[in-house]
C-alpha cells in the first residue's frame, strides 16, 4: 500500500508538471493582458498536430523544436489582429473571443487532420521503462519532466534576467507606470502572449506523445490549469507552478483511496484554499479584488 | 409515478392525434406537396459528427450514404427516391440529439431515424421516436438497455449488446490469458454493462475479479489506474474504454511495458482505435463486430472497394453498421409496402439481411423478441502490421449471434405496441 | 410617459412570444425550437440580471441551470409525479447551490470572479458526472417524463402536446420576467445599478456591497435554475453537459449578442443563437467554426448587442 501511494505521488508530480506548463502560459497572459485564454487548449492541439505533420520530414526532435515556435507565431498574429482590440474593454469580451476561437480551432484541426485519433511516433530510445520496479517511469516521462523543468527554469530566468522579462514582471504589477517609463506596452503584451502560447505549444507536443492525438486533446487539460492558477494564487507564477504540482499529486493519491473523486479533489482543494486564503497560496491579496 | 397501463394506452392514442394536429397547423404547403406523391422518402440521420465520437459517427454516415445511393439506383423505396437528412447530435449532448430527432420528425417529416453511436443519446432518442411512432434503427450504441430493459416497439439495433461481446470473448480470455481479471472500465452505461457482462460470463468459466477501476470518459492520464492494476498482479488487464480513451490507456500501458508483465485485452475493439495506436500498442484479444477481411463471405470485396472508392480507406465495423442500418429501412418498407411506423416495425421483426447487405459468414437477422440483430462476432487478436497497414486484426474464432446473446428472456425487454 | 416607455417593449415582447409558434413555423422553425428559445432566453436573462445589471461576470451559470434540471428530473423520477413539484425542487436546488457558492466568491472581482465561477461550475459538473447511482452519470437521467398538468378538474396535456407545453413554459417565463423587472425597478435593483456604475462610491455611501452582490447572485442563479428545470422537462432528459462550462459560455454570448444593457436583450440573443445554431448545424458538420467565428464577430463588431445598437440608432 505504501508503495502504491509512493508510486502515485511520484506519478502525480509528473502529471502536475504537465498541468503547470500549461497553467504558466495561461497565467502569463492573464497577468499582463487580463485575458483568460480559453483557446489555450486549442493552441496546444495545433502545436501537437503541427509536430505530427513535421515529424516525417524533420524527425521527432525537429518536430519538438519547430512546432512550438510556429504555434507561438500564430499566437502573435491572433494577439495582433484580434485580442489587442479588446484590452480597453471589459474582460468579458476577451473571454468570449477566445471561447469562440477555441471552437474554431477544434473544428479546424478536425477539418484539416480528421476526427480520427492519429498515432504519434516517439523515438524507440524513449519508449522503454527505466527500471522494472518503477515501471511507470518510462524514458518519455522522465524526459518530459526534465524538459518541463528546463522550460520552467528558462522561463523564470528570462523573467528575472532579461529586459523583456523584467518589463513583463513590472507590467504585471503596474502596467501604466511601465508604459509611462517608455516601454511599448503593445509590443510587450504581444511578445508576452507569444511566450505563453509557446509554452502551450511545448505542452501540446509533449502531450501528443503520451495521449492520443485528436482534436479535443486540449479541452480536457484546460480546467486543471485554471484550478492550478487559482490554487497557486492569482498573479504569482511560482504559485501557478506550485498549484499545478499540488493538484497533480492530490489527484494521484486520491486515485488510490477514492477513485471516483479523482477530478473532484482539485475543486475541493480550490474551495478550501479560497475559504482560507481568498487570494490563493502565493497570490498577492490585492489582485483578486 | 402512476403508470396505470390503461392510462398509458389512452395517452399513446391521444399522442398520435396530437402529433397529427401539430403537423397539420405547421408547414401546410409541404403537407400538400407530400400528398402529391412526388416527395422523396426521407431518412433522418442523427449521429455524432463532432466531439469524441466524431470518427465513429462519420464512418457510420459513409455507410449510410453508400446504402442510399444503392437504394436509389435500384428504384428507391415504394417508387420514391430516398433522401437523407443529416444532423449532428454532438458526441454527448442528449438535449441536442433529442432536439434534432424532433426536428427531423416534425419539420423534415422523415420516415426513419438512424442513430446513435453514443448509447445514452440512442436511449434518449428512442423515447422520442417511440412517442412519435417512427421506425428507429440504432447502428452503433451498445448498452444492453437499448434492446433490453429500455426497448421500444419501434427501435431496432444493428450493433451487438455488451453482453453478447462479453459472452463471445470470455472463453478466449480464460484460454489465452488466465483467470484473474482486472478491469479498466469507462464510467458510463456502456462500460458498466460491459463489465457486468464479463463478470457474469467469466464466473461461469471460473474467472475471478482481481480488481476494477472506473475511469471517467475523456480521461487522459491512465498511469495511476495502471499502477494500481499492476499492483493487484492480475493475469489480464481488461480495457473496456473506447475511442480516444482506449488509445490513451493502451498507449500508456504499452509504454509502461505492461504487455510484457501481464496480458492486455478487452471486449470490444474497433479498427478506428487500432489505426490510432502506434504499432507496438496493437496487442491483445478482442471482439470485432465486423471485419473487412473474411474468407468465404460473398459480395464482401465489392463492398470494400465501393467504400475504398469513396474514402480511400477500408470500411470499418461502423461503416458496415451504417450500411446495414440504412438498407434495413428499405428492406422493411419493401416488405411492409408502407411507411407506417407500426407496419414497418412488424416487417422488421425476424427480417433477415441478404448476403450483399449482411456481408457476414451467416446471414444476420433481427430477433423478434427484442429487436436485436443477430450477427456473427469476430473474436481474435490485434496485430501490429506495418506503417500504413490496413489489416490490423487477426480473426481466430467466429461466434454466432444467438449463441452469444442467450435467450430473449434474459434481455429484459418487454415490447409494448401502440395499438395493442 | 416613463410607464408607457416601459410598457411598450414589454407588450411587443408579449405579442411576439405568444404568436411565436406560428411565425417561427412559417420561416422553417418548429414548436420545439420556440420552446427552446424561451427556455434558453430565460437562462440568459437570469444571467444578465447579474452581468448587465450588477456588472459581475459569471461564467459558471450552467451549474445552476443544470442543477435546476437535475432537481426537476429527480423529483419526477424519485419523489412524485407532478410537474409543479419538479419545477419547485429544481429551483430550490439551484438557488441553494448559488447561495453557497455566492458566499464563497463575492469578494472576488473581474476576471478572477469569472474564473472562479467557471471552476466552481465544474464541481457540480463532476458531481453529476461521477455520482451515477443517483444522477445516471454521463448517460444522463432517464426513465421519467413530464406529465399532464392537473388543476382540479382542469387538465392540460403538456406531456404530449408541444404547443400546450410551449404556453406552459411561456407562462412561467412571463412570471419570471415580471418578477425580475420588478426587482430591478425596486430600490434594491437601483442599488445594484449603482454598484455596477461605481462600486467604490457605493461602498462609501455605506451600501453593504458584498451582501447586495450575493443576493443578486442568488436571484440570478435562482432564475437560471428555473430555466434549467424547464429545459429538463422540455427534453424529458437531463445530463451533465447541461452544467458544463461551454453551456455557461453560450448563456454569456446570448446576453452580449442581444444587448446586455437592455432587459429583453438576452431573449433576442437567445433567439438568434438558437436559430442560427439549429440552421447551421443542419447544413454543415463544421458548424463549430461558424458558431466560433460568430462569437468573434459579435465581440469585435457588435459588443453592444442587437438591442444596444437599435436603441442607439433610435436615440441618435
Amino acid at each position: 500500500m505504501a508503495q502504491l501511494v509512493f508510486f502515485n505521488v511520484f506519478n502525480g508530480l509528473i502529471v502536475g508538471a504537465f498541468y503547470a506548463l500549461m497553467a504558466l502560459g495561461l497565467s502569463l497572459i492573464l497577468n499582463l493582458s487580463g485575458v483568460i485564454n480559453f483557446a489555450h487548449g486549442g493552441f496546444l492541439a495545433i502545436a501537437a498536430y503541427l509536430a505530427y505533420t513535421l515529424i516525417p520530414h524533420v524527425g521527432f526532435w525537429g518536430g519538438l523544436l519547430l512546432a512550438p515556435p510556429l504555434t507561438a507565431a500564430l499566437g502573435l498574429l491572433i494577439e495582433r489582429f484580434l485580442i489587442r482590440r479588446l484590452y480597453r474593454r471589459d474582460p468579458l469580451y476577451g473571454l468570449l473571443l477566445t471561447f469562440g476561437l477555441a471552437y474554431v480551432f477544434e473544428d479546424a484541426t478536425r477539418y484539416l487532420w480528421g476526427a480520427q485519433s492519429l498515432p504519434y511516433p516517439i523515438p524507440a530510445s524513449l519508449t522503454t521503462p527505466i527500471s522494472s520496479t518503477y515501471f511507470f517511469l518510462t524514458g518519455y516521462r522522465v524526459f518530459m519532466v526534465f524538459l518541463v523543468a528546463a522550460a520552467v527554469g528558462a522561463l523564470f530566468l528570462v523573467l528575472k534576467r532579461t529586459r523583456l522579462g523584467i518589463r513583463i514582471r513590472a507590467g504585471t504589477h503596474d502596467l501604466e507606470t511601465v508604459s509611462v517609463l517608455g516601454t511599448n506596452v503593445r509590443i510587450l503584451r504581444n511578445l508576452n502572449f507569444g511566450l505563453g502560447i509557446y509554452l502551450a505549444g511545448l505542452a501540446g507536443v509533449l502531450a501528443a506523445g503520451m495521449l492520443g492525438l485528436e482534436p479535443t486533446i486540449g479541452s480536457s487539460l484546460i480546467m486543471p490549469s485554471f484550478v492550478a492558477i487559482i490554487v497557486g494564487g492569482l498573479g504569482s507564477l511560482p504559485g501557478t507552478l506550485l498549484g499545478g504540482l499540488l493538484i497533480g499529486v492530490a489527484s494521484g493519491v486520491t486515485t488510490v483511496f477514492f477513485p471516483s473523486a479523482t477530478e473532484a479533489v482539485m475543486y475541493v482543494m480550490m474551495g478550501a484554499v479560497l475559504l482560507v486564503r481568498p487570494h490563493g497560496l502565493l497570490g498577492e491579496p490585492g489582485r483578486a479584488q | 409515478m402512476s403508470h396505470d397501463p390503461s392510462k398509458k394506452k389512452f395517452s399513446r392514442r391521444t399522442l398520435v392525434k396530437a402529433a397529427a394536429a401539430a403537423g397539420a397547423w405547421q408547414l401546410v404547403p409541404r403537407a400538400v406537396a407530400r400528398a402529391a406523391g412526388g416527395e422523396p422518402v426521407r431518412f433522418g440521420f442523427d449521429d455524432t459528427l463532432t466531439g469524441t465520437y466524431a470518427a465513429l459517427g462519420k464512418n457510420t454516415l459513409i455507410g449510410c450514404e453508400l446504402a442510399v445511393e444503392q437504394i436509389n439506383a435500384r428504384g428507391g423505396i415504394l417508387g420514391r427516391k430516398v433522401e437523407m437528412v443529416v444532423e449532428d447530435s454532438t458526441s454527448g449532448d442528449a438535449g441536442t440529439a433529442v432536439q434534432k430527432a424532433r426536428k427531423l420528425i416534425e419539420r423534415d417529416h422523415v420516415s426513419f431515424i438512424l442513430g446513435n453511436v453514443n448509447s445514452a443519446l440512442a436511449l434518449a432518442m428512442g423515447q422520442v421516436t417511440a412517442d412519435r411512432g417512427i421506425l428507429h434503427i440504432v447502428p452503433g450504441g451498445h448498452t444492453d438497455a437499448v434492446t433490453g430493459t429500455a426497448c421500444h416497439w419501434n427501435v431496432f439495433r444493428v450493433c451487438n449488446t455488451t453482453q453478447m461481446e462479453a459472452n463471445a470473448v470470455a472463453p478466449q480470455l480464460v484460454k489465452n490469458a488466465g483467470k484473474r481479471w482486472y478491469y479498466i472500465t469507462p464510467d458510463y452505461a456502456f462500460g458498466h454493462t460491459l463489465q457486468a457482462g464479463l463478470e457474469k460470463a467469466g464466473q461461469k468459466l471460473g474467472a475471478v475479479k482481481a480488481g476494477a477501476d472506473l475511469t471517467p470518459l475523456g480521461t487522459t492520464d491512465y498511469s495511476s489506474y495502471l499502477i494500481k492494476a499492476q499492483a493487484a498482479s492480475p493475469d489480464v488487464i481488461i480495457f473496456l474504454t473506447q475511442g480516444a480513451d482506449m488509445i490513451n490507456a493502451l498507449k500508456q500501458a504499452v509504454q509502461f511495458g505492461l504487455e510484457k508483465r501481464t496480458h492486455l485485452a478487452g471486449a470490444q475493439q474497433e479498427l478506428e482505435a487500432l489505426e490510432g495506436l502506434p504499432p507496438e500498442a496493437r496487442v491483445g484479444t478482442w471482439v470485432f463486430e465486423w471485419y473487412w477481411k473474411q474468407p468465404g463471405v460473398p459480395h464482401l470485396d465489392a463492398f470494400v472497394s465501393a467504400i475504398r472508392k469513396k474514402t480511400g480507406k477500408v470500411p470499418t465495423a461502423r461503416t458496415w453498421q451504417g450500411y446495414a442500418a440504412a438498407w434495413s429501412c428499405a428492406l422493411a418498407a419493401h416488405a411492409a409496402k408502407s411507411l407506417d411506423g407500426v407496419k414497418l416495425a412488424r416487417a422488421m421483426q425476424g427480417l433477415k439481411l441478404p448476403p450483399e447487405i449482411g456481408l457476414m459468414p451467416q446471414a444476420p437477422f433481427y430477433r423478434a423478441g427484442d429487436h436485436q440483430l443477430m450477427p456473427t462476432l469476430y473474436v481474435g487478436q490485434a496485430q501490429a502490421g506495418t506503417a500504413g497497414s490496413e489489416d490490423l486484426f487477426h480473426v481466430s474464432q467466429l461466434v454466432q449471434g444467438p449463441e452469444a446473446a442467450g435467450p430473449v428472456e434474459d434481455s429484459g425487454c418487454k415490447l409494448t405496441w401502440p395499438h395493442a | 410617459m416613463s410607464r408607457l416607455r416601459r410598457a411598450a417593449p414589454a407588450s411587443l415582447a408579449a405579442v411576439l412570444l405568444v404568436t411565436m409558434p406560428w411565425w417561427l413555423g412559417a420561416v422553417g422553425g418548429y414548436t420545439e425550437l420556440a420552446t427552446r428559445i424561451v427556455v434558453l432566453g430565460l437562462a440568459a436573462m437570469a444571467l444578465n440580471f447579474l452581468l448587465g445589471f450588477t456588472g459581475v461576470l459569471s461564467f459558471g451559470h450552467a451549474a445552476y441551470f443544470g442543477l435546476g434540471g437535475y432537481g426537476a428530473a429527480m423529483a419526477l423520477k424519485y419523489l412524485a409525479p407532478s410537474d409543479a413539484l419538479a419545477v419547485a425542487v429544481g429551483v430550490a436546488a439551484g438557488t441553494v447551490a448559488a447561495a453557497l457558492i455566492g458566499a464563497l466568491i463575492v469578494k472576488l472581482r473581474g476576471v478572477y470572479f469569472a474564473m472562479v465561477t467557471i471552476a466552481f461550475g465544474q464541481v457540480f459538473y463532476f458531481i453529476t458526472f461521477r455520482w451515477d447511482s443517483v444522477t445516471g452519470g454521463d448517460d444522463g437521467l432517464t426513465g421519467w417524463s413530464r406529465l399532464p398538468l392537473r388543476l382540479g378538474p382542469l387538465a392540460l396535456d403538456v406531456q404530449h402536446r408541444d404547443l400546450a407545453f410551449y404556453y406552459f413554459v411561456l407562462a412561467l417565463f412571463g412570471i419570471a420576467a415580471a418578477v425580475m423587472g420588478a426587482v430591478l425597478r425596486s430600490p434594491f435593483g437601483r442599488t445594484l445599478l449603482a454598484i455596477r456604475e461605481n462600486e467604490r462610491r457605493a461602498r462609501f455611501l455605506g451600501i453593504p456591497v458584498e451582501r447586495h452582490l450575493w443576493l443578486s447572485f442568488v436571484i440570478s442563479g435562482g432564475f437560471a435554475s428555473l430555466a434549467g428545470a424547464l429545459f429538463a422537462l422540455l427534453n424529458n432528459f437531463i445530463d451533465p453537459r447541461a452544467l458544463r462550462w461551454d453551456q455557461s459560455g453560450n448563456f454569456v454570448i446570448m446576453a452580449v449578442l442581444g444587448g446586455m444593457r437592455s432587459f429583453w436583450g438576452p431573449l433576442v440573443g437567445a433567439g438568434i443563437f438558437v436559430v442560427l445554431q439549429d440552421f447551421v448545424s443542419s447544413r454543415t458538420e463544421n458548424w463549430m467554426s461558424f458558431v466560433g467565428l460568430f462569437f468573434v464577430l459579435v465581440v469585435l463588431f457588435f459588443p453592444r448587442g442587437v438591442l444596444g445598437v437599435l436603441r442607439r440608432r433610435a436615440s441618435a
